[in-house]
């Protein structure tokens, strides 16, 4: 060996070890895709907590006098029929259906996520655990729904205040029911991953149960948790504005995307761009999601990972 | 690193098992009901000599793998104990158990599966340190290269991925991991019939090298015949979950008294045409049957060139032939 080879290898000897998270940043930042999705991501977030200091109009206060207005100045997106801003309508419902979508996704994957894991390695917790996800793929959701937030409703609104109270209430009611897909997917993955040999290793040199499961089995289900949770934000927006049309949701007067869309849905004929810009927000923020989960799961995935 | 033991110790059984037995259930129906039982293991007795290398032979499905698990516990035998060092195995329970991990490990076949795709190669060898050893990280890390290179790789690699390597380098992983704890015993489950032939000859060579250096006692699980014959110290024959035989290498090899290791070693090539064309091979006949559903009496009868009516009554006793062999056929000796 040389001494500048020696040394080279020092170098790589008393480096740290790689750290899992850097990793995944610097392959995160070579994904294209994910990039994108990042950035639109941030750019949407961005806009829906800042915007509304900038565009400082109540989006909830009617104004008869500026009906059915097209883009001014004032009001960059027009207003409604009762002469609200759309474009402060857009920001503030964007803040709800963001916030809604990404606490339901989580609370529906955890739930999926640790359902799945405990289903799929305890072999006596497979059976009850399993059933209960039948169970509640087999409820009918909406009656469900509606006996929830009937019986729920006014208790959390006391509680909490109005929006607050609606809010909890919703993203609970949404979170417990989806995860069971998450469920499902997760418990056939940790079913295989269970009788592989690394498992095998890790109990033979005496590693505790919770240890296996968080070093060798959660870390190699990663992926399809990863696709559940992206389309969960997606499916919890949209869950969000048919529970708002239904009445069951947030007040009337209360702007979401989801509502935005159902509001003005009868006027598409007359002012389509009333419903194309909150279905534009919609489908833009599931896209980036989809694009950076996509991206996350690959640079998750150390095989993937270019050196 | 620790413990050159080897030369000072004292000789004798390391390792007793006594009618290891191991069912797996086989559930059936709506209600999943027991129906009936792979009989995978059945009264499985021998014992292992400190520092030596027994090597276990059989067809696959015979029963070789399961054994090797039950004996360490990752699966609960059904019957029959482990006494390793005199403490049996099979009676612990929890932490008791996992104090006694780090001294018997395993190798695996499949160099690919045992090795968790999502962690560095650093972290593997380093996990039997994090659950076993009260170390901190920096001696944790001049451990992991140490154990590298006692295996024949770059210590540089521990931050890469298992799946940068070939197999006969994850192979050398796994076996940098078996070795972290200083164990006395390993289980080595087929380590080398995954590999390229070129390969296997490196890796015996390295298991062959560390027993000599840290005394290690090895359970040599394989289907290769030729490289039992040239590991091995003693070899066991299994079929269809019993052992049917068991002696000194050279006594096996010479003169089988089995007839199934008869014709188990009549199928070995041999490396020279004159000789090789001489060799008389003994075809069985028929299949394995069902370990679901075991023959009566010697399970090997069905297939016996010489079975008589008393095979199929009587279950054959193991005996001591002398010289340290044993057997499990009537009409042997």
């Amino acid at each position: 060996m040389t001494d500048a080879a020696r040394a080279e290898a020092e170098a790589v000897l008393s480096a740290p070890p790689r750290t899992l998270w850097r990793d995944v940043w610097r392959q995160f930042r070579r994904h294209r895709g994910a990039m994108a999705g990042a950035v639109i991501f941030i750019a949407i977030g961005l806009l829906v907590t800042l915007g509304p200091q900038l565009h400082d109009i109540d989006p909830t206060a009617p104004n008869f006098r500026a009906r059915n207005l097209g883009p001014t100045w004032a009001h960059p997106l027009g207003t409604d029929n009762i002469g609200r801003d759309s474009f402060a309508q857009l920001l503030h419902g964007g803040r709800v259906s963001l916030a809604v979508g990404l606490s339901a996704m989580t609370l529906s994957i955890l739930l999926g996520t640790l359902i799945g894991i405990l289903a799929g390695y305890f072999r006596r917790l497979d059976g009850p655990l399993m059933r209960l996800t039948d169970l509640f793929l087999a409820l009918p959701l909406l009656p469900l729904l509606l006996v929830v937030i009937m019986l729920f409703r006014d208790p959390l609104r006391t509680a909490f205040g109005p929006e607050t109270g609606i809010f909890l209430l919703i993203v609970f009611v949404i979170g417990i029911t989806s995860w069971m897909q998450t469920a499902r997917i997760v418990r056939g993955e940790v079913l295989a991953l269970r009788e592989r040999e690394f498992v095998l290793a890790a109990r033979s040199i005496g590693t505790r149960q919770h240890r296996i499961l968080i070093r060798h089995i959660l870390p190699n289900v990663v992926s399809p948790i990863m696709v559940a949770a992206t389309l969960g934000i997606a499916s919890a927006i949209i869950t969000e504005s048919a529970l708002s049309f239904l009445g069951l949701g947030f007040p009337p007067d209360f702007p979401t995307w989801g509502r935005l869309i159902y509001d003005n849905k009868d006027f598409i004929q007359s002012a389509p761009e009333r419903v194309l810009w909150p279905g534009l927000a919609l489908a833009l923020t599931v896209l980036s999601v989809n694009f950076m989960g996509d991206g996350l799961r690959d640079a998750l995935d150390p095989r993937g990972r270019g050196r | 690193m620790a413990e050159p033991a080897a030369a000072t110790a004292p000789a004798g059984a390391l390792l007793r098992i006594e009618g290891l037995t191991k069912h797996f259930p086989v559930v059936a129906g709506l209600l999943r009901r027991q129906v009936g039982v792979i009989s995978a293991v059945d009264g499985l007795s021998f014992e292992i000599m400190r520092g030596e290398t027994l090597g276990l032979v059989g067809e696959s499905g015979c029963g070789k793998s399961t054994a090797g698990r039950t004996i360490l516990r990752l699966y609960e035998p059904t019957a029959g104990r482990v006494l390793f060092e005199g403490t049996d195995i099979t009676a612990l329970s929890g932490e008791a158990l996992r104090r006694m991990r780090p001294r018997m490990q395993m190798i695996f076949q499949d160099p690919q599966a045992c090795l968790n795709p999502r962690m560095t190669v650093g972290s593997i060898i380093a996990e039997p340190l994090d659950e076993q050893a009260r170390m901190s990280a920096a001696e944790k890390r001049a451990r992991v290269q140490e154990l590298l290179e006692a295996v024949g790789l770059n210590p540089a690699f521990a931050n890469r991925y298992p799946h940068e390597f070939s197999g006969g380098q994850r192979q050398r992983i796994g076996i940098a991991r078996a070795i972290a704890l200083n164990p006395a015993f390993i289980v080595c489950d087929e380590p080398i019939a995954a590999l390229d032939v070129s390969i296997q000859a490196q890796v015996v060579n390295l298991l062959e090298d560390l027993q000599e250096r840290f005394g290690l006692t090895y359970l040599f699980i394989s289907h290769d015949l030729s490289m039992v014959r040239h590991i091995a110290d003693r070899v066991a024959v299994m079929y269809l979950g019993k052992a049917v035989e068991l002696g000194p290498r050279e006594a096996i090899y010479r003169a089988p008294l089995h007839p199934y290791t008869r014709a188990l070693l009549s199928a070995v090539p041999i490396p020279d045409p004159k000789v090789e064309r001489t060799r008389s091979r003994i075809i069985l006949k028929g299949d394995v049957p069902s370990p679901a559903n075991p023959p009566t009496g010697c399970r090997f009868r069905t297939r016996c060139p010489i079975a008589e009516r008393r095979c199929a009554e009587e279950v054959p006793a193991w005996r001591a032939m002398g010289g340290g062999r044993w057997v499990a056929c009537h009409l042997a000796g």
